[in-house]
């Protein structure tokens, strides 16, 4: 496994874009551990996000990004390890770290007894900015967050997607140098979704540095310049999403399914990489079309037939022979 | 030392912050009005029922030191310090558990630069604001009804305030260790039982000397001593007894709490 990430960090390092060269990490970790009793929830990763990055971490249930997440956003102290954060020690300089980070928690904790736009102006005075500042800058997000019309609602009646897009533009308050979403747009419709990434993609144009979490490839594909893969609490794979489809799967990707219960593996041998699945049957191809064609020439008859690209979800599945939302 | 410590550590803006946060609360929740109006009403109907009705049957008491005051003038200063005590409690015990484990408020605030030690002071000096309208209230009541000269209550104000801020400090810290709901019922029984034995409706003189010992180790028996001492105008070097152990238990328990938030939740 270790060769297997050095050779990925080799394709990575070209990749990795902007002034991060010569600066130094926003982000830099190394053999980081977090340990909840004798239970180990992080074991020992190494990473560095450059400024202007949008880095992800990828993972199933359990793969410890939370735990990670807040490690860096110093709300949680390393267990062992090394960890800076904006270049700084999160053990002896935490509220001057959190002073600069923007911090989108896995679940909303919006403060029930205010309604929205009370939320943000009282952030706003946590990160000490004046009243007339903090009443500014809460004008600014509820545009941002498409909640001009909600500002005087309290906080309890709002659809999952509108409480999300607050807590994200909460995080935006202090206007930080490094925002931390951790997994932004679970729970959300298709729809909800396409704003939340287009409202991130314009931070991050804006020059915003990003870690996120998610467990959907999608997602990362959509957000991510690079991301590590999460599982049982070590990095299993780093890279850009392209380069990590690259390595750990082919560009196209064919699921079949058939009527039948049997087992078709032997008679797909020699196609492509065979993934046998509960419902399906991945079969891992350069050329799809011709892998179909291929399949259909063998005498198989799937009762349907879908060819697609590959997405993280195939690099997941190889590297952990896992599904990854289960 | 202790305050130096504090000062350096503190920044008045994201206490002020931690206050504002609550000053907003209560004025988007129109229910929370009669809940702070039901806690001024408390001390003053004791003080009625007991302090005027009980005080018709009891007569006159002649204190420690000698003097003869009617039992409502000895009563209500008592009644005043449990204002203070009970002020500070509301706040600091039920509503903080709520927002260290369901609301997820200090959480929140946590990811902020915001220390544990600020979310505490920050909670207390609310719990104050809100004590001291009480306290204030009762005074104006007691004045209006001779049971203390304008002087005398301006002097106990205030001593109440200290009050408030030891309960404060001390419910917070006791908050934080609460597993549930249901331990707040040992909690307020043990309220009411200082309510009975701290000097409150009788001369700790009059109680068997070994339970004048232990009461002597109660705080509510200091905060009343004080406060009385204050109200009825008999000053002793032994108030300043009562001061220290106030000062010590406020900032016990302010570093207590501060501590357990930090424990809680920065896991
Ligand atoms: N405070 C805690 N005490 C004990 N165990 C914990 C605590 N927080 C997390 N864990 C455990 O650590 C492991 C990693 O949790 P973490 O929340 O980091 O995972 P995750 O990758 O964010 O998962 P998910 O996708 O479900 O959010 C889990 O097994 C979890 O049960
Ligand atoms: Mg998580």
């Amino acid at each position: 496994m270790a060769v297997a990430v050095a050779v990925v960090r080799g394709s990575v390092v070209g990749l990795c874009y902007g002034p991060g060269v010569s600066e130094q990490p926003l982000v830099r970790a190394r053999g980081l551990v977090k340990r909840f009793g004798d239970f180990v929830a992080v074991d020992g990763i190494d990473l560095e996000v450059a400024r202007g990055e949008a880095f992800g971490f990828l993972g199933p249930n359990g793969a410890g990004k939370s735990s990670t997440m807040r490690m860096i956003g110093c709300v949680s102290m390393p267990t062992s390890g090394e960890l800076r954060v904006l270049g700084m020690d999160p053990v002896r300089e935490g509220p001057r770290i959190r002073a600069r980070l923007g911090v989108c928690p896995q679940l909303d904790n919006l403060d029930p007894d205010l309604n929205v736009r009370e939320n943000l102006t009282t952030y706003a005075r946590y990160f000490g900015l004046s009243r007339a500042r903090a009443r500014a800058r809460a004008e600014e997000l509820l545009e941002f967050a498409q909640l001009q019309d909600r500002a005087a609602s309290r906080v309890e009646p709002l659809s999952g997607g509108m409480k999300r897009r607050l807590t994200i533009a909460r995080a935006m308050v202090n206007e930080p140098d490094l925002v931390l979403l951790d997994e932004p747009t679970t729970g959300l419709d298709p729809q909800a979704r396409h704003l939340l990434w287009e409202r991130l993609f314009r931070l991050k144009q804006g020059g915003t540095t990003l870690v996120l979490t998610t467990h959907y490839m999608d997602e990362a594909e959509q957000l991510c310049d690079r991301l590590v893969v999460m599982d049982g609490g070590r990095i299993v794979a780093e890279g850009s999403p392209r380069s990590l489809i690259e390595t750990y799967s082919t560009p196209e990707v064919v699921e079949l399914r058939f009527a039948d219960e049997a087992d078709h593996s032997g008679k797909l041998a020699g196609i492509g990489r065979v993934d046998p699945l509960p419902d399906r049957v991945l079969l891992y191809a350069d050329d799809g079309d011709a892998a179909v064609a291929e399949v259909h020439r063998r005498g198989l008859a799937p009762s349907s037939v879908l060819v697609r690209r590959s997405s993280l979800e195939d690099v997941f599945l190889q590297l952990t022979g896992r599904t990854l939302v289960d | 030392m202790v305050s130096a410590m504090l000062a350096a550590r503190l920044s008045p803006s994201r206490v002020g912050a931690v206050v504002g946060r609550n000053v907003g609360a209560l004025r988007s929740g129109p229910s929370y009005w009669l809940v702070l109006v039901s806690g001024f009403f408390e001390p003053v109907l004791y003080l009625l029922s007991i302090g005027v009705g009980v005080g018709a049957l009891v007569g006159d008491l002649r204190l420690p030191g000698g003097r003869v005051v009617e039992y409502a003038v000895f009563v209500a200063p008592a009644m005043l310090a449990v204002s203070a005590m009970s002020g500070a409690l509301a706040e600091t015990t039920f509503n903080l558990f709520f927002k260290m484990r369901y609301a997820k408020t200090f959480e929140a605030v946590l990811a902020t630069p915001v220390r544990p030690l600020e979310i505490a002071v920050g909670e207390l000096v609310w719990a104050m604001v809100r004590g001291s309208l009480y306290t204030a209230a009762f005074l104006v009541v007691m004045v209006a009804l001779g049971l203390t000269r304008v002087g005398w209550a301006l002097a106990a104000f205030p001593a109440t305030l200290l009050v408030g801020l030891a309960f404060g400090g001390a419910g917070m810290a006791v908050s934080t260790l609460m597993r549930g709901w249901q331990d707040f019922d040992l909690l307020s029984t043990g309220q009411f039982a200082l309510f009975l034995f701290s000097g409150t409706f009788s001369p700790v003189g009059e109680y068997p000397p070994m339970v004048e010992v232990l009461v002597g180790l109660t705080p509510l028996y200091h905060a009343v001593e004080l406060v009385r001492g204050l109200a009825i105008g008999e000053l002793g070097w032994g108030l300043l007894g009562d001061v220290a152990y106030l000062l010590v238990m406020t900032v016990a328990g302010l570093a207590f709490a501060a501590r357990r938030i930090h424990r809680t939740l920065c896991v």
